[in-house]
């Protein structure tokens, strides 16, 4: 074996430098929701499936119409046109409904892989998209648990699509109202109040009033409050419906950036690893190309 | 040392031949479809969707086509952090193959972009970097890796620039500029070495971001180490195979010995992958998945297996000369697809956004694409290798002027 | 005939011709969805002079039913009182008054005794032995109950005689109740409905006048040929709902357009009813969501008179239409041609790595010349 006794500690130094990162990969604080943070809870036992959410939302964010059938308008899931859905569980026993749209997460995975933070908690915790400095990778698309992030393959000019809680233009107004009337327009259209905007606090202590009153209506967990380190969107369903089978994945309590980002500030911490690395690999350079020199062996570069 | 087959020389020879008129066409062909493809958006020409948004030219020419382009990084530790100058040979080639590479990489990565004319914010706007994002780190830094691989080719061609008599200005240029690259040359040569180590693990990291979308048995914090060490696998791969073809092809010294003494290097490489992959697993409870018979156990022991044939095939060093050849050549190219398979299983296999999204498969557009840029970077190669001292030299015949 | 308009002649209450009469018959059935072979049974057992006889009671009640009644044309009120049945009791329409109307009802029962029609209008007080309503000195309860024993059949026409209606709603002060809860072990032929759609007890009546025989009834005694389907399930409006569409206020820009009046606390999703397709009146569009008001929910007992009228409901019975999106859609497959192009890519390029293997293996003379083998 050519590799000397030296080369292979060196070899066993790059590991270490990974596999420390490895071990220590919680090394990232775990966030909670900002003071001012807002946010909806959709019971889905008061849902009646009207859709006039969409029809809102589509009015609200000047979306196109989808037509994927001899309807005018008929989107069967999120995409580049339609920010929230209404979708049917037709269950043996039960049926519910459910409401897609972004979960506004509180540690959100689409902000973490954004590069340049065109994807970023803003006001109220809410989470929103700038286009300028979005260049279309997609990587948030690929980080998002929850699949939401739409991008529009369709167009020359393509922007990412999702919602956001309807804040007027969202990076131009910064502060002040969430738009004219204060809420996102789909919980203002409800006509049964299935889905709800208010303090994240409040309708956090809500959800979990309504299961203590009535704990035979609902099952006895609120999605969102723990899911992929918490959401600003909340979700109550019917006793005997699990959220997995109205589409909502179940995920455990880490958030999703958790792992990649522990790893990636435990091995940069502070840049570091790489600064020392890079004096140490010069240094080496340095005294092998002298060496070779010296023995007349070709250095050419 | 025999200096008749250390010194690199251009091939020199016809330009165009017919492997070259082909390339072009292909390559051409391509340049054409992605005017089209920049003038119509993503979604008519490839089969990414919402469910699969990185598809063939992600996982392949960006994160498996960079790791193919490791050669360079591969000899440079070598050479450099070990101290091993009789690999200097090899070293050209490895950086040209690298630099295009990566190169054919970084158009790769253009093409893919849904916006990309806000790159050049990227490099520039540093107060906008969220220092969370994984791939923030891989994008610079391959930037400027690919950046320090072309300048590294810098000396090659003003060597040549140096001999070009009727063009003064060429030859003014390379006198000045090269002593100052050889000063520089040692720095660049160290971030050449730092660079990729800290992007081909971090590719590892970013997929890392998946989540509960990727197979637990991708999911793991040590797929930085699994793709760092897979890439040096690779990149000692391509050394193998494109020093040996190329030699081939272009009557020049194939330079076996100094191939065959790689081996050790290679089995090492390989058996720590395997090692700590196995360990791994079985350390954090997954053994379950590995006997499944679905397609995820499948894809893990075609991994292990095509890095597990080489490093045993390696071991053992055959009499026959061209025994030894065919069985170094064969195991450099089970472990380039081995570690082809590894990246392309963490980013396209084993990526599951959920089952009412249909297995992604590339449209002929893309597979098309993919095919062109390879094609060009073929062409590329060719005609900088016969125009430039890359190839070390002829067996007997004079050196070309 | 014609539908009768202001420019009508006037009412011949001579008869009808036989042509007009058949088709009188025949408009009968087929409004209440009888087979056509109905009309002509319907006409023979007329004109044999097998008029069945109707004792028609009325309770706690606004005489509506009576006057939706009045209000068709196939048949004519007139020409059912005068050519099809035998209207031998009627407070609100009869001639006679008094004394002389409540023998004729008894002489009526006699004569038919077990195959008379009793009709049932309006709600029947219970509370305090059910004072609050008395005919010639006899409590409603009583009446209903005496009529009632000696039946062919019994049909309470109108919600207050199917389950209360307006006089049951809170508090109730009288203890309202409908027939089938003074009426207990009988078979009840309930038509709710405020007024009840009279054709529903059109079809009702002239069926058993004609075949002795009732339709399929449901749990609460409503005939399913009108009270099978909610009002939400066969809406002219449905599509809107579906759409998300929905009113806001009475004569906003979607009002105008003639959307959805759930959010004005249409009751349609929680009320079976045939409103939406056989309109009052017979003018199309002649109910209250066809002109632009809420389903009020008037036949259903909780509903009507109970629930807010711009009170939203719960949708129990989910029907949403086959195009709404179910949680996880289907998608496309792969193109064959695209998987047979890269299949044959790798192929290719595996058998030329074999190939190009056995090619760099090859001896060369200038290297063995080099001792490099």
């Amino acid at each position: 074996m050519n590799i000397s006794r030296r080369g292979a500690l060196k070899v066993a130094a790059f590991g270490a430098a990974t596999a420390t990162g490895a071990r220590k990969a919680e090394a990232r604080e775990k966030k909670t929701a900002p003071a001012d943070a807002t946010g909806m809870l959709y019971d889905a036992t008061l849902c009646i499936g009207c859709k006039a959410c969409v029809a809102a939302c589509r009015d609200a964010n000047d979306l196109e119409l989808e037509a994927n059938s001899v309807l005018y308008d008929d989107p069967q899931d999120l995409s580049a046109n339609t920010c929230n859905i209404i979708k049917f569980y037709d269950g043996e026993d039960q049926q519910s409904f459910v409401k897609q749209q972004c979960m506004h997460c509180i540690d959100p995975a689409c902000a973490a892989a954004c590069m340049m933070g065109s994807f970023q908690k803003r006001q109220n915790g809410i989470v929103t998209w700038k286009p300028d400095r979005c260049i279309g990778c997609r990587y948030c698309q690929v980080a998002c648990p929850f699949s939401i992030p739409k991008f529009e393959w369709n167009s020359a000019l393509p922007a990412m699509v999702k919602c956001q809680m309807c804040l007027a233009k969202a990076g131009t107004t910064e502060a002040g109202q969430l738009n004219e009337v204060g809420q996102p327009a789909c919980t203002e259209v409800c006509p049964r109040h299935a889905v709800i905007y208010g303090p994240y606090e409040e309708l956090k202590a809500e959800a979990l009033r309504r299961i203590a009153d009535e704990p035979d209506r609902y099952e006895d967990h609120v999605y969102g409050l723990d899911e992929a380190g918490g959401t600003q969107v909340l979700y109550l369903t019917a006793r005997g419906v699990p959220f997995s089978k109205l589409g909502l994945p179940e995920l455990g309590p880490e958030p999703v950036p958790a792992l990649p980002v522990g790893l990636q500030h435990t091995i940069y911490k502070g840049f570091v690893a790489p600064v020392a690395v890079y004096g140490i690999v010069a240094g080496l350079v340095w005294r092998a190309r002298r060496q070779q020199d010296e023995a007349g062996e070709e250095v050419g570069g | 040392m025999n200096t008749a087959h250390g010194v690199p020389t251009p091939v020199g020879g016809k330009i165009m031949t017919p492997v070259m008129k082909l390339c072009l066409a292909l390559a051409g062909i391509t340049a054409v479809l992605l005017i089209y493809r920049f003038l119509v958006g993503l979604g008519p020409v490839t089969n990414m969707t919402d469910g699969h948004p990185w598809g063939l030219w992600i996982a392949f020419d960006v994160v498996t086509g960079t790791a193919l382009a490791c050669g360079g990084y591969a000899i440079a530790l070598l050479i450099y952090v070990f101290n091993k100058g009789k690999y200097h040979p090899l070293i050209r080639s490895a950086i040209l193959t690298s630099a295009l590479g990566y190169t054919l990489g970084a158009i790769g990565v253009i093409i893919d972009l849904g916006r990309p004319w806000w790159t050049w914010k990227l490099p520039i706007f540093f107060w906008t970097w969220n220092l969370d994002s994984v791939q923030l780190e891989v994008a610079l830094c391959i930037m400027l890796y690919t950046a320090v691989l072309w300048i590294e080719m810098a000396p090659v061609f003003m060597e040549r620039w140096e001999q070009e008599d009727d063009k003064p200005k060429l030859q003014e240029f390379s006198r000045k500029w090269t002593p100052i690259l050889m000063k520089a040359m040692p720095w660049l040569i160290a971030l050449g070495i730092v660079l990729p180590t800290m992007h081909q693990s971090s590719l590892g990291s970013m997929i890392l971001l998946a989540g509960p979308k990727l197979h637990p048995l991708w999911l793991t914090p040590w797929l930085p180490f699994f793709f760092l060490v897979s890439c040096i696998a690779m990149g000692y791969g391509m050394v193998v195979l494109e020093t040996m073809w190329s030699r081939t092809v272009y009557s020049r010294y194939r330079e076996t010995s100094i191939l065959s003494a790689l081996a050790p290097a290679m089995v090492v490489v390989l058996l720590v992958w395997i090692g700590v992959r196995l360990f791994n697993v079985v350390a954090s409870g997954k053994t379950g998945y590995l006997f499944n018979l679905d397609r995820f156990s499948m894809l893990f022991w075609a991994e292990i297996l095509l890095f597990a044939v080489p490093a045993f095939i390696l071991m053992m060093k055959p009499a026959r000369p061209d025994k030894n050849r065919y069985r170094l050549f064969l195991a450099a190219g089970m472990m380039v697809t081995g570690g082809m398979l590894h990246r392309f299983t963490a980013y396209w296999f084993a990526y599951n956004p959920g089952e009412h999204w249909n297995l992604y498969f590339p449209s002929m557009f893309e597979i098309f694409v993919t095919v062109g840029l390879i094609a060009a970077e073929v062409a590329a190669f060719m005609y900088i290798i016969k125009k430039f001292p890359i190839l070390t030299g002829r067996p007997s015949a004079a050196l070309p002027t | 005939m014609v539908l009768p308009t202001l420019d009508s002649p006037p009412f011949d209450p001579t008869g009808l011709d036989r042509r007009d009469f058949v088709k009188v018959c025949s408009m009968a059935a087929a409004a209440v969805g009888l087979p056509t072979e109905a009309a002509a049974a319907f006409v023979e057992n007329i004109q044999a002079g097998r008029k069945p006889s109707v004792i028609w009671l009325a309770n706690q009640e606004c005489t509506g039913c009576t006057e939706s009644l009045l209000r068709t044309s196939h048949p004519r009120l007139d020409e059912l009182i005068l050519d099809l049945i035998s209207l031998d009791y009627h407070e609100a329409l009869q001639v006679a008054a008094g004394h002389q109307a409540e023998e004729a009802r008894k002489t009526a029962m006699e004569e038919n005794k077990g195959a008379y029609i009793c009709v049932i209008e309006g709600a029947i007080p219970t509370k305090d032995g059910g004072i609050y309503c008395k005919i010639a000195g006899q409590t409603s309860i009583d009446m209903v109950r005496e009529v009632a024993e000696d039946a062919g059949a019994i049909i309470a026409i109108g919600s207050c005689a199917s389950w209360g209606g307006i006089p049951s709603a809170y508090p109730n002060p009288t203890g309202a109740v409908g027939a089938p809860e003074v009426l207990e072990g009988k078979t009840v032929v309930t038509i709710p409905g405020c007024p009840s759609n009279p054709y529903n007890f059109l079809g009702v009546a002239l069926q058993y006048a004609t075949f002795g025989t009732l339709p399929e009834l449901d749990a609460l005694g409503r005939p399913k040929f009108a009270y099978g389907r909610y009002i939400h399930e066969h809406c002219p409006r449905r599509a809107h709902f579906d759409a998300g569409r929905f009113v806001k206020q009475f004569g906003d820009e979607g009002h105008r357009q003639g959307w959805c009046l759930y959010q004005m606390g249409c009751k349609g999703p929680v009320t079976k009813a045939n409103c939406s397709t056989l309109n009052f009146g017979e003018v199309s569009d002649a109910w209250p969501i066809g002109i632009g008001a809420p389903c009020f929910g008037c036949t259903e007992k909780g509903v009507g008179f109970t629930i807010g009228k711009f009170e939203t409901v719960e949708i129990s019975e989910a029907t949403p239409p086959a195009t709404y999106p179910p949680i996880f859609s289907e998608r496309e497959g792969p193109n064959p041609w695209a998987t047979m192009a890269l299949g044959g890519i790798i192929g290719g390029a595996i058998g030329g790595g074999i190939i190009a293997a056995k090619k760099v293996s090859q001896p060369s003379e200038d290297e063995i010349g080099l001792g490099e083998v």
